[in-house]
């Protein structure tokens, strides 16, 4: 038994974070780590669902939801996030919009080897951003998804949730 | 073809109290609106986004009509975003795009396909329950108030003649009279009393 069957992520715990910071949006484009999340959410009357189709979209879509005054999380694939690189800089960054980007980490193993690029650049990518992030593989790392939106808020900044749990805590 | 500092003087008599993020139009709109704390002149903050910013705007704020002046050039590099406005329904969107043909600050390129893309047909087919395209002022100008009056999402298309600029980009006068942040300040302030709540 390796570690990734005994801990896992439950949704419910993510779900519960996004509720405890006050979050009215998710923004998001559907990954492998979502599903069940996705089930939850469309159940939770308090959060609005926004589905784009590129991920970029969501940045300059969440930077609105900011300005409105209402409190948006985007939820997206680390690949989407890479892809994503100008909107974050100007819909972001560049209008200091203080969001927490929660991305699946495809290709994330916990000894470091993959033959997955998605996970090899990631923290790379997150790095010449200079967005900090957070990484969460499961219950007992869910307070840093508390850090990540206080982190957020305090610095009006997008902060980023790594979510290393693929295949196991959102499918399950 | 008409210009787009004559179609914002149409619409600034039907604008009302709404919140207008005004694009590529922005240039032009600062020196005609009247009511420059609920403008969202932003330039240019990445391309392709504007629209995605307005929607998300008019859904924080359903009570609140956006009028958005976006572009072919953002409306191709996002175009997905048609979708989503499609989707969510905001009833207080008005998607309006300026059509030059062209990527007129980079020298007046043009877009893919330039003259041959019906982008009310795409708005459309996308789910908006309203697409229009409109090559006249005066036809505009007579739909105008009745494109307004009714209930969003909405989108019109309109031919404009392209405004080329061609100096190198630090060369370029500048029109923007407030930063992008002092902007939405000064729109969260506006909306302050009571229809907004800022962090």
């Amino acid at each position: 038994m390796n570690d990734a069957v005994i801990a896992h992520l439950s949704p419910k715990v993510v779900l519960e974070e996004l509720k405890k910071h006050g979050v009215t949006h998710v923004v998001w484009l559907p990954d492998s780590e979502t599903n069940w999340l996705y089930l939850l959410m469309k159940a939770e009357p308090s959060l609005q669902l926004v589905a784009v189709a590129r991920e970029g979209l969501a940045c300059s879509v969440a930077a609105g939801l900011a300005s409105g005054g209402k409190v948006p999380v985007i939820l997206i694939q680390n690949t989407g996030l890479m892809e994503s690189g100008d909107s974050i800089r100007g819909w972001l960054l560049g209008l200091n919009i203080p969001v927490v980007l929660m991305v699946g980490l495809r290709g994330w193993t916990r000894h470091g080897v993959t033959q997955d690029t998605a996970a090899t650049y990631t923290e790379p990518f997150l790095n010449a951003f200079r967005i900090n992030y957070y990484l969460v593989e499961s219950d007992a790392d869910a307070s840093r998804i508390s850090v990540a939106f206080e982190e957020a808020k305090k610095t009006r900044r997008p902060v980023a949730v790594l979510v290393a749990d693929e295949y196991h805590g959102f499918n399950r | 073809m008409f210009y787009t500092a004559d179609m914002l003087k149409a619409f600034q008599k039907y604008r009302g109290d709404a919140i207008v993020v005004p694009g590529r139009g922005g240039r032009h709109w600062i020196n005609i609106s009247t009511a420059p704390n609920l403008d969202v002149p932003l330039g240019d903050p990445a391309m392709g986004g504007h629209a995605g910013f307005a929607l998300g705007l008019a859904l924080a704020l359903p009570h609140r009509k956006v009028v958005l002046f976006d572009s072919e050039g953002d409306v191709q590099m996002g175009l997905g975003i048609l979708l989503t406005v499609a989707e969510q329904r905001p009833a207080n969107f008005y998607h309006f795009m300026l059509d030059n043909e062209c990527y007129a600050t980079t020298g007046g390129q043009p877009v893919p396909n330039a003259r041959n893309v019906a982008y009310d047909v795409m708005a459309r087919g996308a789910g908006y329950p309203r697409a229009f395209a409109f090559e006249e002022l005066e036809d505009l100008a007579q739909h105008l108030p009745e494109i307004l009056d009714q209930p969003g999402p909405v989108f019109v298309a309109m031919k404009v003649h392209p405004e080329i600029e061609n100096k190198p980009i630090g060369q370029r006068s500048k029109w923007m009279r407030k930063t992008r942040l002092q902007a939405i300040a000064d729109l969260q302030r506006e909306l302050g009393k009571g229809e907004i709540a800022t962090a």
